[in-house]
């Protein structure tokens, strides 16, 4: 048998594997190498982290193969204690060796989560290149339908299907919601990923800071149609994007009014690019609040119905005008079981929207502990979380 | 656009009707088919042989935790074969899908697929081996004549097995689910599953469940009260400490997954709204919940794995194992951490930095105590004499491997990391890693070692070796791969690509399961040498062929149905060496009548009607669902109408056995 030990070796050719992961780079991990500054400060983060537990993975490995070969049975010369069974010192090495290293790691996880909150916006467009006080972050509205990507543009009035377009070096603030199930807004080159649910808005910040055409989709499985929800996604120079613009302006699909959502938002696969040249300011909102449907009561109407103590018996009536999952979705009878006859207008009070104000931007150096503020200065809260009502809401 | 709308409910047959079965799909048609076929050969052969009333008396109704550990070890098996082909039809789609091409598996088909392969690895293969193993091994090591529920054991076992057996109809009837292992709302909801698939699913997992927790809460009680004299819970084997922590485990949360199946089910049948979108639903409570049983429950299945791992190492380096005390709190530490950390699954769902953070952390945290039992095998081999037999070449493949898999785990709990490796290869790369190389090699180097218990003979070597080289070496083709492909921005659950870059990847990875599988025909066929030369391969020992260390050994292989003539008293960590180091003289006289619960054949029965009220529950046919709901609780009432519990083995019997034994010891020595 101790024949084969040698044969463990051939394991160890995985350490340098990984340790060479960062110069594979150029053939396609896009993870660890791409075009934006906070999925490349992710994609550090990674090589920092592996880095920090190859400290102590690779001489537990090395040991293993060593104490495996040395104390083989047929080694006779090796010393052999049968009833060795206990060193405190060696149990204090053994517990906290790994301790220090998850110290260190803690306190990175700590700072970094912070700083690369999907929620915060940004501070720099890439290292040594900071946002100035004016610049406003362009605003992409995301909605996950089945199986298909729309883009809104509030700003510049345009909406699109499975194609984001982005102006290079400008910060993005994306709003995300969906229509039916859940998916994971992702796109690898520019940041990292959160998921898209329905009735509920999350929120990204990214920047790209090369040019070129990416890829986007949904991570997180959502059903027959899932595989091909892809979208192409652009980043272009300042005029470029401009023109972007105005090409979409002068689409030939027209408006996207409510009732073309309604119908876009019906279940289809490999949607080919669509653009629309001005979209209705509140359909976001309207999505979220899962009222697009002309006559729907709005979330935010049933929980300020709730909140003054709710409309008593009335208020059975009303639940009819809420449900939305059991009106069609995929395969479901068209009139589902809970269903109801009528549909009556209840309120007509303008969409609110869930959008809040962001965070403080923070400058992300602090990630390698440069320019933290002193204790001393009250400059801390910039670490602090958004407030919770920012995060999603149902 | 859905390939079946949602089928009519009628009075007789519920939403039962030919279109049920899925002819169209040729591939299941040729399965079935095989299916029948290899069906009637075997039930043909019990019959030619009259194995039935055998089967029916020893098998199928026995109490026996040695025969229900070894009839769960059978259950595991069978399923992990069908989870297998899962896996491969995967690895075939991803590696053709390329350029255009659809591959040769439907989205439904695809989607059922994946489904399936995780929802039966983890609880129709690793648990039920986890589950055998523990029964078969838990009650020997702490020198006891049988679990503490016997009748409940045999119950929970054919639970689990309906279970099972339920999951398995849905490949012929209907349709499994289409939603992912753990079947995340909205999506596994009747809106947008309005098929049988997720009834299925839920019926499938309450069913097993109910056996699950169970033999949880038998296997706590008989560790708690049916300890030999003189074993005190610091003096109990590893492995006896980290199942009753993967036991507690259990019983505190897989109600919380039973729970969490109502309320969908609540959902799916009443029309309540717990995790839908309208209505004040919250799908997010649906994942909070399900990861709440999630992460325990890998742990559940990796901590016993780490007993066998601890018994392996220091019987094999002939050796204490080192810091018992460290390792058995690292153990605790484990159990109670394994707690605070589901928010780990979902990062991206939207919680803030300090929740992520603190989540994040509490993960590291875990791998402390992991590590320190890591470091602890590993000077238990310093200064030992390591025989390199089959257990201990996959204990130090484990070694090797898990290491790994726990250090892309600590990477995915850093939060802005999983930003981006959240639900890519990367992640399947890291749980196969872990799973594989933690709960796999783990089992079998439990099989290697404690076979030659169970049968009296060891298993062949010689296969035994390819099968460890075609595991090993193919584990780390097939997922190699995945870890790139994670890098470089793949997410799981694809059934169509577009980039050619990337279909190398997928081939390498196909070619690393097609090695795993020659491992595992390799084992297969280990197992049939094994039995064929069973003759030669005679553990001539009496019973401790590994010059063992724990009480296990201390008996006869296979161990009587009574398992110890005297109950041993216990003085020592490693009781069974400290008592051949003493010169034990094993008695061989004065033997009394043994006290033993006897067969019974309620729990295959009960097992049985629950199996048909799931069908019933899946299709709605409601009658039978009344009949079989009326039928199951007659039959728990009746069962406790039955005195004839027990019986007493008589003492000429048990000299007999004895006696055959000193000849079988005198003889070998």
């Amino acid at each position: 048998m101790p024949s084969n030990l040698p044969r463990f070796s051939a394991r160890l050719r995985l350490l340098p594997l990984l340790a060479a992961l960062p110069l594979l780079s150029g053939c396609g991990l896009i993870v660890l190498d791409p075009a934006g500054d906070v999925a490349r400060q992710q994609g550090d983060l990674i090589i920092l982290s592996t880095v920090l537990m190859l400290l102590i993975i690779v001489p537990v490995m090395a040991l293993t193969i060593f104490f495996a070969w040395k104390y083989r049975a047929s080694n006779k010369e090796a010393t052999y204690k049968p009833d060795w069974d206990h060193s405190t010192q060696l149990e204090l090495v053994i517990w906290s060796a790994p301790l220090l290293i998850i110290i260190c790691l803690g306190a990175v996880t700590w700072v970094a989560t912070h700083l690369l909150d999907p929620y915060r916006p940004l501070a720099r467009t890439a290292p040594g290149k900071p946002v100035a006080a004016e610049v406003k972050p362009l605003d992409v509205q995301v909605v996950a339908l089945d199986w298909k990507w729309l883009f809104i543009y509030p700003e510049q009035g345009v909406a699109t299907v499975n194609e984001l377009a982005l102006p290079v070096d400008r910060p993005i603030r994306f709003r995300i919601s969906s229509s039916s199930v859940m998916n994971s807004f992702y796109v690898p080159a520019l940041a990292g990923q959160i998921y898209a649910m329905p009735g509920m808005e999350t929120k990204l910040h990214g920047v790209f800071d090369k040019t070129g055409e990416f890829e986007g989709f949904s991570a997180n499985y959502s059903g027959w149609g899932f595989s091909n929800m892809r979208f192409a996604v652009k980043s272009l120079p300042a005029g470029e994007f401009d023109k972007w613009v105005a090409t979409a302006k002068a689409s030939a699909e027209g408006d996207l009014s409510r009732a073309a959502y309604l119908k876009l938002e019906k279940p289809t696969h490999k949607e080919p690019v669509r653009r629309f040249a001005a979209s209705d300011p509140q359909l976001f909102d309207a999505v979220v609040n899962m009222c697009v449907e002309p006559g729907k009561m709005c979330m935010h109407d049933m929980m300020s119905v709730d909140a003054a103590g709710g409309a008593g018996i009335a208020g059975i009536q009303n639940v009819r005008q809420v449900t939305y999952d059991k009106f069609a979705a995929r395969g479901t009878a068209e009139a589902a079981r809970w269903s109801m006859r009528y549909v009556a207008a209840y309120c007509s009070s303008p969409v609110m929207s869930n959008d809040r104000p962001d965070a403080k931007p923070v400058a992300p150096e602090k990630l390698k502990g440069e320019g933290l503020p002193h204790p001393a200065k009250p400059e801390r809260t910039a670490l602090r979380a958004p407030v919770a009502a920012d995060r999603p809401m149902s | 656009m859905t390939p079946h709308p949602a089928p009519e409910t009628g009075p007789i047959l519920g939403k039962l009707s030919l279109e049920a079965l899925p002819l169209h799909e040729p591939i299941l048609v040729v399965t079935f088919i095989g299916v029948v076929l290899g069906g009637i050969a075997v039930l043909g052969l019990i019959t030619k042989f009259r194995l039935w009333g055998y089967l029916w008396k020893e098998w199928f109704t026995t109490v026996d935790h040695k025969r229900i550990g070894i009839m769960y070890m059978i259950l595991g098996l069978i399923m992990f074969l069908r989870g297998f082909a899962d896996a491969i039809m995967m690895r075939i789609q991803q590696a053709m899908a390329f350029g255009g091409s659809e591959g040769y598996l439907t989205p439904h088909h695809y989607d059922q697929v994946f489904t399936a392969h995780g929802v039966i690895m983890i609880f129709f293969v690793a648990m039920p081996f986890i589950t055998g193993l523990m029964n078969y091994v838990v009650p020997l090591q702490i020198g006891a004549r049988d679990v503490s529920f016997p009748f409940l054991n045999n119950f929970s076992f054919w639970m689990t097995t309906s279970g099972a057996v339920l999951t398995m109809i849905s490949l012929f009837v209907g349709e499994y689910a289409q939603t992912g292992w753990l079947a995340y709302p909205p999506l596994s909801g009747i809106s947008y599953s309005p098929n049988v698939g997720v009834d299925y699913y839920i019926w499938g997992l309450q069913i097993a469940g109910i056996g699950t927790t169970l033999s949880g809460i038998n296997l706590i009680v008989t560790i708690l009260k049916l300890r030999a004299p003189g074993m005190g819970l610091m003096k109990m084997p590893v492995f006896t400490w980290t199942s009753i922590c993967a036991n507690i485990l259990i019983v505190a949360s897989f109600p919380i997954l039973t729970a969490t199946l109502v309320l969908l089910t609540l959902d799916r049948y009443v029309g309540t709204n717990f995790f839908t979108n309208d209505l004040g639903g919250s799908p997010m409570m649906y994942v909070n919940l399900i990861w709440i049983w999630g992460h325990p429950e890998v742990y559940i299945l990796v901590l016993p794995l780490f007993g066998v791992f601890s018994e392996v190492t220091s019987t094999f380096s002939g050796k204490r194992l080192f810091g018992y005390t460290s390792m058995v709190y690292a153990t605790i530490c484990i159990t109670i951490l394994s707690y605070l950390v589901w928010l780990h699954h979902f990062f991206t769902m939207g919680s803030g930095a300090s929740v992520n953070s603190f989540f994040g952390i509490t993960t590291m945290v875990i791998s402390i105590p992991t590590g320190a039992k890591l470091f602890n095998w590993l000077f238990t081999m310093y200064r030992g004499r390591i025989r390199f037999e089959l257990p201990m070449m996959w204990t130090v493949a484990f070694m090797l491997t898990f290491v790994i898999g726990g250090m892309t785990g600590v990477l995915l709990a850093v939060p802005p990391a999983d930003f981006v490796l959240h639900n890519s290869l990367f992640l399947i790369a890291h749980f196969h890693n872990v799973i594989i190389g933690g709960v796999l090699f783990g089992l079998f180097a439990a099989i290697n070692y404690w076979w030659p218990k169970a049968f009296g003979y060891k298993l062949d070597v010689f296969w035994g070796k390819v099968s460890f080289w075609c595991w090993v070496v193919g584990f780390w083709v097939a997922f190699t791969p995945l870890y790139i492909l994670g890098l470089m921005g793949v997410t799981r659950r694809m059934r169509v690509f577009d980039d050619p870059s990337l279909q190398i990847w997928f081939v390498i990875a196909g070619i690393g399961a097609l090695i795993v599988a020659a491992g595992i025909g390799a084992m297969l066929i280990q197992f049939g040498v094994s039995i064929w030369r069973r003759k030669e391969l005679r553990d001539t020992t009496g019973g401790d062929p590994w010059d063992g260390r724990t009480l296990e050994w201390a008996t006869s292989s296979p161990p009587p149905d009574y398992n110890f003539a005297f109950t041993p008293v216990i003085h020592d960590l490693d009781a069974w060496y400290d008592m051949k180091k003493r010169g034990h003289q094993r008695p061989t006289g004065g033997y009394r009548d043994i006290h033993m619960p006897s067969n019974t054949g309620t729990g295959i029965i009960l097992s049985g009607f629950c199996l048909v009220m799931g069908f019933a529950l899946v299709w709605h046919i409601w009658w039978l669902v009344a009949l079989s709901f009326v039928a199951t609780i007659v039959g728990a009432i009746y069962h406790t109408f039955n005195y004839k519990r027990d019986f007493d083995i008589p003492a000429a019997t048990v000299t007999a056995v004895e006696e055959a034994r000193t000849r079988q010891l005198a003889a070998g020595a």
